[in-house]
């Protein structure tokens, strides 16, 4: 409780600044717009249907990118957490590909995909992918080897110890890279919307009103939203973390 | 009392950063079934490590164990541990009825496995610990939950490594009693590893001292001790203080030569 007021206050002391920077007139003209005409312009937006709809389109590929990622990388990881020659083996090529920035990618993506969604999504699956993939392959060694014998001596086989052991055992793990990749994939999209145009999207929405017109009370606006999503995304993830492993007592962040 | 179990020349190798500890050797020893025998030794001597070989959890650098006749390779199937990091062994992500249950998954149904547990738990006293998770229990109270998983099982063999360390004194009396009485009910045959004298000589038929690592048989002792004991009568009865007595003496000085130890009856000095 103590923490989210102090949260609140934080914030409101920020929008306060933001009035004050504003109206103070240390920026050009149109610059800086306070922040009561950044939230009446928020307030309008939210009430017409295009930047709606961008909303959505944005939501829409961050969901997607974010199912693609954990269909590819959860069953990669316990594949190559259970197989050390494959782990080994791979090694390599996940070194190379894995420290590319996606946003590097953008031309490539642009050439196979073209311009629809499917480039935006492409990339976030890829910045996204990673975090899951070594959260879950680390997740298959953080098993106590104690649990292990003990469901061993049980008279457990290989297949069963893994069921009924090193999965459960994994999934707080997992659920961290997940909940880490969700907050990536979402700046992700909204970056390549940003900087490579889209159909719809709230980069796109962004791009167009700072370009021509230079509306920064609509730029910021619309930034607002995307935090406010990315937050929302990054709360909910931790909120159902918290719900589902209670008995773990690790968030589980690798060190990358 | 036909032989259940058969450790020959056992020994295991460690390897260590100078090359290998060697934690146990030449261990040699038979249980028969249905038998109680209590492991005494110092600490750190491999008294773990015994009892890890004769699970078929490590499998042992030399020598080699036999249970019914046939070679222990892998995990034989019939057989429980408590083991000494009781905690460790808890899977944290089951409540504590449902640890209880886990081993009884693959022979069970879903309402016996429940009755089971049930049991379980209330032999050892848990009964209204049984929703909760093991990392919201005291140390003392998950050795329980690690005791009745076990006794849940019905193992033929049960191996304990210091299943009581944990637990005050009272509940330390119960569960040694109820570990007696579960036994007989079950002809259950328990190899228990303590580092208490007086529980060894309590609980055992026979009690096997070992001396210091690497581990070796010092003494095997018969405790000729009527088959039902109470933890009053019992403990202050002649042959317990004087086998008690022994079993001390050859923990604290053991003699020299330990290569061929005599199966010894209580009573008489070993080494002479
Ligand atoms: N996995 C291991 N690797 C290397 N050395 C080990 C390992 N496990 C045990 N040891 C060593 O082997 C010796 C015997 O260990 P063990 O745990 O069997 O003794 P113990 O008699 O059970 O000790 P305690 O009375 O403390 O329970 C110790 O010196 C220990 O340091
Ligand atoms: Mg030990």
């Amino acid at each position: 409780m103590r923490r989210a007021v102090r949260g609140l206050l934080g914030l409101a002391g920020l929008l306060a600044l933001g009035e004050v920077v504003g109206r103070s007139g240390l920026a050009p003209e149109g610059y800086l717009p306070p922040t009561s005409v950044v939230l009446t312009r928020l307030v309008e937006l939210l009430g017409d249907q295009s930047f709606v709809l961008d909303v959505v389109a944005t939501v829409l590929a961050w969901a997607i990118a974010l199912g693609i990622a954990v269909a590819v990388a959860v069953p990669l990881g316990l594949l190559l957490g259970s197989v050390p020659v494959l782990r080994h083996g791979t090694r390599a090529v996940v070194e190379f590909l894995r420290p590319i920035p996606s946003v590097a990618l953008i031309p490539l993506a642009i050439v196979v995909f073209g311009m629809g969604p499917d480039t935006k999504i492409f990339l976030a699956v890829y910045a996204a992918v990673w975090p899951i993939l070594f959260n879950t392959i680390y997740a298959m060694d953080e098993v106590d080897p104690l649990l292990v014998d003990t469901a061993r001596s049980f008279g457990l086989n290989r297949g069963q110890v893994l069921a009924r052991v090193v999965l459960p055992n994994a999934a707080p793990f997992v659920a961290t890279g997940i909940r880490l990749s969700a907050s990536i994939a979402l700046i992700l999209v909204v970056s390549v919307e940003l900087l490579a145009g889209a159909g719809a999207g709230i980069g796109k929405f962004i791009l167009e009103a700072s370009s021509g017109s230079g509306r920064m009370d609509l730029v910021f606006a619309g930034t607002l939203v995307a935090g406010v999503l990315g937050y929302l995304v990054n709360a909910g993830f931790e909120g159902l973390q918290r719900k589902l492993f209670a008995w773990s007592a690790t968030t589980g962040e690798v060190p990358q | 009392m036909p032989t259940m179990l058969e450790v020959t020349d056992l020994g295991h190798r460690y390897a260590a950063k100078d090359g290998v500890y060697t934690a146990i050797d030449g261990l040699s020893f038979t249980v028969g079934s249905g038998e109680l025998v209590c492991i005494v030794g110092p600490s750190g001597c491999g008294k773990s490590t015994l009892l890890r070989s004769v699970s078929g959890l490590l499998r042992p650098t030399t020598g080699q164990v036999r249970l019914h006749g046939n070679l222990v390779s892998g995990v034989p199937a019939d057989l429980a541990v408590v083991f000494q990091d009781y905690s460790r062994s808890l899977f944290p992500w089951l409540s504590v009825q449902r640890n209880v249950e886990f081993p009884l998954r693959r022979a069970l149904g879903r309402a016996e496995r429940r009755e089971r547990a049930r049991q379980a738990l209330e032999q050892v006293g848990l009964t209204g610990a049984a929703g909760k998770y093991p990392w919201q229990l005291s140390g003392g109270m998950q050795q329980r939950v690690a005791i009745a998983r076990a006794l849940a099982y019905r193992p033929a063999l049960l191996l304990m490594d210091e299943p009581f360390a944990s637990v005050d004194a009272q509940t330390r009396f119960e569960l040694e009693d109820l570990l007696l009485r579960v036994r007989r009910e079950q002809d259950t045959t328990v190899l228990l590893v303590t580092h208490d004298i007086d529980e060894s000589v309590y609980l055992g038929d026979r009690v096997l001292v070992l001396s210091k690592s690497p581990a070796r048989v010092v003494a095997d002792l018969t405790v000729d001790l009527p088959a039902e004991r109470d933890q009053i009568t019992t403990r202050e009865s002649e042959r317990f203080v004087a086998m008690r007595a022994e079993v001390a003496r050859l923990l604290h000085s053991p003699p020299a030569e330990v290569a061929a130890p005599a199966r010894e009856r209580a009573g008489a000095v070993v080494g002479e």
